[in-house]
């Protein structure tokens, strides 16, 4: 055998594990998704593995804009009372049925009654949806709701197949049937999804891998070793300490995103009998106080390793509807001894109830320290995080460290958090006004308009402070830099769409 | 937890003057005296912390974050600015107290209750013995886990909840040693002048098998410190802001990278404790077994 | 033996009762109530409630008892609220993880345990008794989980020999598998190392102390290999009691080790259930494990029987 001839037989063995290498993509997970069903599903992390397996109606851009998906195009009815959507008529589901009018209905119906479906509140306001056609639907509303929109960009626009459903029932979780550019191989419990990609996925050409493995590594030093090692291509929620050190080796990209939710620590106004006994539940000053003795910068630099921007409200302030009118304060102790004189507690005393999260601990202790300065003697009780959820909506707390993901639509991060008697109103702030202006700004649907509502909700809500809001996180994601395509959407879920190693 | 439990040692010697002997024996074996000067080492630390210190141990320090170990700092800075080696000089209290404390419950749980079986016998050794099983199939740190968790995180649930899972090792010792003397002619005797169970138990039994629970109680010791960096590592040991070396660990696993030292000097330490506590706990049985020189 | 056998089955049953007792009585009991923690972020009042349905949580603990029960004799183990799957999937998927984890950790225990006990028994008192003793030592006085993360860092990301975790099954890549599993199986086995050399050592030095021996070694006559031989065999007898009892160790380290190296086996299965509050899984797994460990002992109990005819009063 010549050389010649050996080397050319050997080439392609050599090139063969490069290019099967290439075609899988390897994605670490922060935590083990819960059940892979749109309707049930509860989880943060679940939301990342959705971008590869379940299309939506729509999407978000980076801009935080409606963009089509599995719709093409909407349009309002004059009384905002219902909204007409027009469908793809190109998709089909995992399992070849077809993707239609009818599906949609379905599936609205689905999320909104299945037992134990998530997606109810979520869509509480559609009374009902009417098939047009096979590519048109119009939903109808109760009264109107512009945030419809962001909710159909998120899980409860997404689309399973109707004949899979009505077979598995609630067990649709364990071998789910969608219309996104993966389908559904296998998964481990807390080991790994494996997802293979579907041939005749709409947007097939923009989609560049054969397989995609999610496996969850919940400690982000390990996670991080993993992607060093080379097994992994991508993780999320890298954590903000080494960031650092990773940009300056310059061996992996590192994305930083401003997150669309807030950390914050929420206090007990009225929630139960508890608020009243304390001087902070209890009297606005001593919050005014609390809020003008901490130091957000500070904050965002020691417990956060400056991997996130300092806020006042539920958006940040770069999003659109941030209401510039109250600005971040700045640190002031003279002034919140003075209120603190004034309203007769120079040394109030309360308890911070705190996850056992490494960040959540940090800020407790920093908090802690800051607000010694202007007198508050501020008690640290770690509570695990199950325990900790029963007691803020038993009211059996005095403040509580809190963050919140985020939604697309700023009436996510408001609704249920100030509504009377919402589910996440922890604080038990209820007021009618605000309840009245909450609702309008539902109905209105002109940006200008719903901006001027947020004002008004931000002047009453703000200064009561039952949410201090304190920081607006990054996500942290961290790659291999032959991974192109990659798009910093504020959700903080990658999307697959795109995606390819550069050769 | 189980890795302590050994197979039953030898019975006790009955002649007079045992303890005495086993001390020649035990400052014979080096390794032992190693250990004990070791852990008389940590516990002259622990009471003398706050002058050994050079700084205060929850004093924080927005510029000195994560710093690497100088002149200023000689074990660097933990990651809100908190000096590590006075960190690790009063977390010496909480590790101590933890293991000490631990195992105390457990021997005063543990005792009575083996006892109680080794002498009653029928039923309620039966009962007890099935209890100590189920207690001991179930995996100790699960146990720990769930009792702690049940109690809430903090430093003296942690201890509850270790004493309490390691109680049935030493109800299964205590019950097996009684078992082995109780038909010794000195108790028959001290049974048949009339005295009641219970004084039998603790002035004629309790001294005798007092040698195998010393040792175990030395090993389980180690074990517990141990216990409480796992149960720390999981966020439900000591809480901030008082150091312990187990929750400086959970802590420092998050920076391992980037700042080691938060994670190198209060490893180190539990090392160090647990061994000095092991080689003593070895020491010991060497030293109080009649059968090895 | 019949005997014997039939007196240690009967405990077995009060046993497994109590067994099934405590676990289920130390999950129910935890605070916080499960169905808030698996409403997710939403926390709609609608799902909490049809939760609480779905979980019996309303109704009284003994009733609750008795649905669990009433159900493991059925076959039925429940099922994960969190993932929807049976919990018996999920036993069967990571039983053989977690038993190749405890088994390799065994082997590697033996292997160090075993010789260094042999060593330190015949040099008594020189350097390589305190050698052998301190090298066992070392792996009972560290936190297994912080060894884990140092022997991650220095074997997976400073030298790139070792994956830093995905398990893979043996019987797709035996090579990967055994590369996964080398670490953490190490990490366990060394605890149990130490156990195991004490152990042959004490065992070793009874025989060694017989009187002949002290002549010769008095005499300056090194200890014949056919001696230490003897010892070994003796000591080898409560080495399968040993063995037996540190299996419920070994499931207790794997917890933690298991999270850190990423097995997706039982100890981290257990752990996020219990944090999670998912009461059905940790209820269903401890009582697997905890059955599989007292089998065991019966199994080794039996086996010492058999071996040592001494034992049979």
């Amino acid at each position: 055998m010549t050389f010649a001839r050996f080397f050319r037989l050997l080439l392609p063995c050599l090139l063969l594990p490069a290019v099967l290498h290439a075609q899988t993509l390897r994605i670490g997970l922060a935590e083990d998704p819960d059940v892979l069903d749109p309707s049930l599903a509860r989880s943060f992390v679940g939301r990342i593995v959705f971008a590869s397996l379940c299309d939506k109606l729509f999407d978000i851009d980076e801009k935080l804009a409606i963009v089509p998906q599995l719709a093409t195009s909407y349009e309002w009815a004059a009384d905002g009372k219902s909204l007409t959507i027009k469908l793809r008529s190109d998709v089909v589901f995992h399992d070849g049925e077809k993707f239609d009018g009818a599906a949609v209905k379905y599936n609205i119906e689905r999320h909104k009654n299945l037992p134990g479906s998530n997606r109810r509140g979520e869509l509480a306001p559609v009374s009902g949806v009417d098939v047009i056609d096979a590519t048109t639907v119009r939903f109808n509303l109760s009264s109107p709701f512009s945030p419809l929109l962001a909710q159909l960009a998120d899980r409860a626009g997404m689309m399973v197949s109707p004949k899979a459903a009505q077979a598995e029932g609630d067990k649709f979780g364990t071998k789910p049937v969608c219309s996104g550019p993966f389908r559904f191989v296998e998964r481990v419990a807390q080991d790994r999804m494996v997802f293979e990609r579907f041939a005749q996925y709409w947007n097939k050409d923009a989609i560049h891998f054969d397989k995609v493995i999610y496996t969850p590594i919940v400690d982000a030093t390990v996670r991080l070793a993993n992607l060093k090692a080379g097994q992994l291509d991508f993780i999320e929620r890298v954590a903000a300490s080494d960031v650092g050190k990773l940009e300056a080796e310059k061996k992996f990209k590192v994305a930083h995103i401003t997150e669309i939710g807030y950390q914050g620590i929420t206090i007990n106004l009225a929630k139960s009998e508890l608020a009243q006994k304390n001087p902070l539940g209890r009297d606005a000053r001593v919050r005014e106080a609390f809020e003008l003795a901490l130091d957000r910068q500070g904050l965002v630099q020691v417990v956060m390793d400056n991997e996130a921007t300092v806020g006042n409200q539920w958006v940040s302030p770069t999003n659109p509807y941030y209401v510039k009118g109250i600005p971040v304060p700045k640190r002031d102790i003279a002034r919140a001894k003075a209120l603190l004189k004034e309203a007769g507690v120079p040394n109030p005393s309360f308890t911070l109830v705190t996850p056992t999260t490494s960040e959540a601990q940090r800020l407790a202790l920093v908090v802690q320290a800051m607000t010694r300065e202007a007198g508050f003697d501020v008690k640290i009780q770690s509570t695990e995080f199950a325990t900790s959820l029963n007691m803020a909506d038993q009211g059996q707390y005095e403040a509580y460290v809190l963050a919140w993901s985020g939604r697309a639509d700023p009436d996510g991060n408001l609704f249920s958090f100030y509504g009377c008697k919402q589910p996440l109103n922890y604080p038990g702030y209820c007021s009618l006004e605000t309840d009245a202006l909450l609702a309008q700004s539902r109905s209105a649907r002109d940006p200008v308009e719903r901006k001027k509502i947020f004002e008004q909700i931000a002047a009453r809500v703000l200064k009561e402070r039952g949410i201090v809001y304190l920081y607006h996180r990054n996500w942290l994601w961290a790659y291999n830099p032959k991974l192109t395509g990659v798009r910093s959407l504020p959700d903080g879920l990658l999307r697959v769409s795109g995606l390819r190693f550069a050769s | 937890m189980a890795a302590v439990l050994e197979a039953v040692p030898p019975k006790a010697p009955l002649q007079a003057g045992p303890w005495r002997r086993a001390g020649r024996r035990l400052k014979r074996r080096r390794g032992a005296i190693a250990g004990l000067v070791v852990v008389l080492l940590f516990i002259a630390i622990a009471v003398f912390a706050p002058w050994l210190a050079p700084y205060d141990p929850i004093e924080t320090s927005w510029s000195a974050i994560r710093k690497a170990p100088d002149a200023a700092h000689w074990f660097g800075t933990d990651d809100i600015g908190r000096d590590v080696l006075s960190r690790v000089l009063w977390g010496t209290r909480a590790s101590l107290l933890a293991g000490v404390v631990s195992v105390s419950i457990s021997l005063l749980l543990g005792i009575p209750i083996g006892l109680a079986a080794g002498f009653l016998g029928g039923f309620v050794d039966g009962l007890i013995s099935r209890i100590v099983d189920a207690f001991l199939a179930c995996p100790f740190l699960i146990l720990a886990i769930a009792l702690a968790a049940f109690l809430g995180p903090s430093l003296t649930n942690a201890m509850i909840a270790i004493g309490v899972s390691a109680t049935p090792i030493f109800v299964r010792l205590t019950r097996a040693q009684v078992i082995d003397i109780k038909v010794e002619d000195y108790i028959e005797a001290a049974r048949a002048v009339g005295n009641s169970p219970w004084r039998v138990a603790f002035r004629h039994v309790l001294p005798n098998i007092a040698a195998p629970l010393i040792v175990q109680s030395t090993l389980a010791i180690a074990a517990a410190v141990i216990a409480e960096a796992s149960l720390s590592f999981l966020g439900l040991g000591q809480q901030p802001p008082s150091p312990s070396w187990g929750s400086m660990l959970n802590t420092a696993k998050d920076f391992i990278d980037s700042a080691p030292w938060m994670a190198i000097w209060p490893g180190l330490s539990i090392f160090l404790l647990v061994l000095s506590f092991n080689l003593l706990g070895d020491g010991l049985r060497d030293a109080l077994d009649p059968r090895q020189r | 033996m019949f005997d014997y056998l039939a007196k240690r089955l009967a405990t077995i049953v009060p046993t497994l009762i109590f067994v099934s007792m405590l676990i289920f009585g130390l999950q129910q009991l935890l605070p916080g109530d499960p169905a808030h923690v698996l409403a997710g972020e939403e926390q709609d009042p609608t799902v909490i409630a049809y939760l609480r349905t779905k979980l019996h949580l309303d109704e009284p603990l003994p009733v609750r008892y008795g649905y669990w029960v009433g159900g493991v004799l059925k076959g039925d183990l429940g099922e994960s609220i969190r993932s929807q799957q049976p919990v018996l999937a999920l036993v069967e998927e990571k039983l053989p993880v977690t038993l190749e984890l405890a088994v390799m950790a065994m082997i590697i225990a033996l292997v160090i345990g075993i010789p260094a006990g042999v060593v330190s028994s015949v040099g008594r008192g020189r350097w390589w008794d305190y050698a052998a003793n301190g090298f066992a030592l070392w792996g009972l006085s560290t936190p297994n989980f912080w060894l884990g993360i140092l022997m991650i860092l220095l074997f997976s990301v400073e030298l790139g020999w070792l994956p830093a975790s995905g398990y893979v099954s043996p019987f797709e890549d035996l090579r990967a598998n055994l590369a996964a599993m080398i670490m953490p199986a190490f990490v366990l086995g060394n605890a149990i190392a130490a156990v195991l050399m004490r152990h042959t050592r004490s065992a070793m030095l009874q025989v060694l102390s017989a009187d002949y021996v002290r002549t010769a070694r008095a005499k300056g006559l090194s200890v014949p290999v056919v001696v230490i031989k003897h010892a070994l065999r003796n000591a080898l007898t409560p080495i399968i009691t040993l063995g037996a009892l540190e299996f419920g160790t070994l499931l207790s380290g794997a917890v933690l080790t298991e999270q850190v190296f990423t097995i997706p086996g039982f100890g981290k299965l257990i752990v996020d259930s219990v944090f999670n509050r998912d009461y059905s899984v940790v209820q269903g797994v401890v009582l697997v494990t905890a059955t599989t460990y007292i089998l065991l002992n019966l199994f080794a109990d039996l086996a010492s029987f058999v071996v040592n005819p001494r034992l049979r009063k």
